[in-house]
């Protein structure tokens, strides 16, 4: 109980601290895509440090707003659904392996919080959940054009969680399994000999569809209809303050969850190459040994690693690409992306049965 | 501590079940409902059946309550049904629910004395449940399936524009 409390805590204040991090990432690769230095002014009795200093400002800058409510809506369903949407995005990071065990004096510790049995769907029951923050704050906020803006957020998240369930469920036939960990476990073995065997290369497929399911769920560019902050009256208008800072971070979290689990059902997890229990082995003939505590370091950061190079991944893409049209999304979830995920199912049980 | 989730989540569930019930907001009807759903599947997890919970959350809670959650915010309906026709659907449903009630009654009361055998730990894994929806009950799941897709087809025929002549 203690320890499953330590390892959440652990986990959580990870993610929440990388997910804040990410805003000053995004900021400042945006910049240099666009030629420009990026946030930079926020100090600390004058030290600026690459403007680091940036996200705590903005958190207090958040903290300190007025918290708004507007007149005729419902003040506890108002105040509840921003913490709706935050709190099931934050739960999710509980079922995601870092490491696999970690032996102090003599009892085992694995580095995940719960290793559920059914892994995969409880992050999709939670993502799923997490479709109340939009519609919820949509209606509540007593306005029309924010209720469209709900309404229409929420339809393409359920839109696109179709192609997210059914692009998995071509993981889920490789790695006959539903668990993070057993899934990693899979991923260890080798291919030819040589190759490790990550979903990335007995799921190409599905990879492409669940990466662009995910950024449509992250409702990032180019699937950022729910908000379209410059354009278009989003779900969160009539939010202020923290709360709204709450649906923004969401938004981050969402990225790095993303990345999580791209990291764990396509590309090995904490995985190393060639990585055992007890040290290298190459293919290419060659151990290089190593002790317990090492190879664990070793793990746990090449899953950080991992996850930084596909935050780094989601950036570029929201950056590079204008928005998408509404009538353009629709199709492009359901005429496009689940007939070829269902392509993808029936592919893979052909190959498989060869 | 499992005594206490299920007493907690018990509790949560008949309690969200009466306000969705009790509530005049069709709104928070619905929201009241999902609440309930969330408390069903874990109680579904508690008694070691974690896929039916996640499926419960997922199609129940995450997608088949967002819809009605559209229509009833789409629609926004206040006033609800007038006192004549309220009195119409008063008595019929009270006769269909208390037949509901004694047929749960006959069912239940074989299963709330407990059973020797106990339940078996894998009973609600997706490979056991996979298995017995595939073979000994092929003929029911395949149904349903049809009926599904009939019921889709259906809606999208009555949706769809007529074209003009």
């Amino acid at each position: 109980m203690i320890e499953a409390l330590i390892k959440f805590l652990c986990a959580i204040v990870w993610f929440l601290l990388l997910s804040l991090y990410l805003t000053w990432a995004e900021r400042k690769e945006s910049a240099v895509m666009q030629d420009r230095v990026g946030a930079n002014r926020a100090n600390f009795f004058g030290f600026r440090i690459l403007g680091l200093f940036q996200p705590l400002a903005d958190a207090i800058k958040m903290m300190t707003k007025e918290d708004f409510t507007p007149a005729f809506s419902k003040r506890f369903l108002h105040n509840l659904a921003p913490f709706l949407s935050f709190f099931f995005v934050a739960v999710t990071i509980s079922t995601i392996p870092f490491g696999s065990h970690l032996m102090i004096g003599g009892k085992e510790f694995r580095l995940q919080v719960i290793d559920l049995n059914v892994g995969i769907l409880f992050v999709l029951a939670l993502l799923a959940l997490s479709i109340y923050g939009v519609i919820l704050s949509g209606w509540v906020s007593n306005n029309r054009w924010t209720l469209l803006g709900g309404l229409r957020g929420s339809a393409q998240l359920i839109s696109y969680e179709v192609a997210l369930g059914l692009s998995l469920i071509g993981i889920i036939m490789v790695f006959p399994s539903l668990k993070f960990s057993e899934i990693v476990g899979f991923q260890s073995e080798l291919l030819f000999g040589w190759l490790p065997k990550w979903g990335v290369f007995l799921q190409p497929l599905g990879l492409i569809i669940f990466l662009m399911a995910a950024m449509a769920e992250s409702e990032r560019v180019p699937f950022d209809l729910p908000e379209g902050e410059s354009e278009i009256v989003g779900f969160f208008t009539e939010y202020g303050g923290l709360k709204y800072g709450l649906y923004m971070f969401t938004d981050f979290m969402k990225v790095l969850i993303i990345a999580c689990l791209l990291t764990t059902l396509f590309f090995g997890g904490y995985h190393v190459p060639w990585l055992y229990a007890d040290g290298f082995h190459f293919p290419w003939g060659g151990d290089w040994l190593l002790p317990h505590g090492i190879v664990v370091l070793f793990q746990v950061i090449m899953f950080n690693l991992k996850v930084f190079f596909f935050c780094w991944l989601q950036i570029l893409i929201r950056w590079t690409y204008p928005r998408f049209r509404y009538d353009q999304l629709m199709d492009f979830g359901w005429k496009f992306l689940i007939p070829l995920s269902l392509f993808n199912i029936a592919a893979t049980a052909v190959l498989m049965s060869l | 501590m499992a005594v206490f989730l299920f007493i907690l989540l018990s509790l949560t569930c008949i309690g969200s079940i009466l306000g969705m019930i009790l509530s005049k907001n069709q709104a928070h009807s619905a929201l009241y409902l999902i609440l309930a759903f969330v408390c069903t599947g874990g109680l579904f997890g508690l008694m070691s059946a974690p896929f039916i919970a996640a499926v419960q959350i997922i199609i129940y809670a995450g997608a088949i309550m967002v819809l009605f959650i559209f229509v009833i915010m789409m629609i926004d309906i206040r006033k609800g049904l007038s006192p004549e026709r309220k009195k119409w659907i008063l008595y019929p449903s009270l006769g269909i629910g208390l037949v509901l009630i004694i047929e749960l009654i006959f069912i239940l009361s074989n299963t709330l004395v407990p059973s020797k055998a106990g339940t078996i730990e894998s009973f609600g894994s997706p490979k056991t449940l996979g298995k017995v929806l595939f073979t000994k009950y092929l003929y029911p799941f395949e149904i349903t399936s049809v009926l599904i897709i009939a019921a889709l087809v259906g809606a999208i025929v009555l949706v769809k524009k007529k074209e003009e002549k």
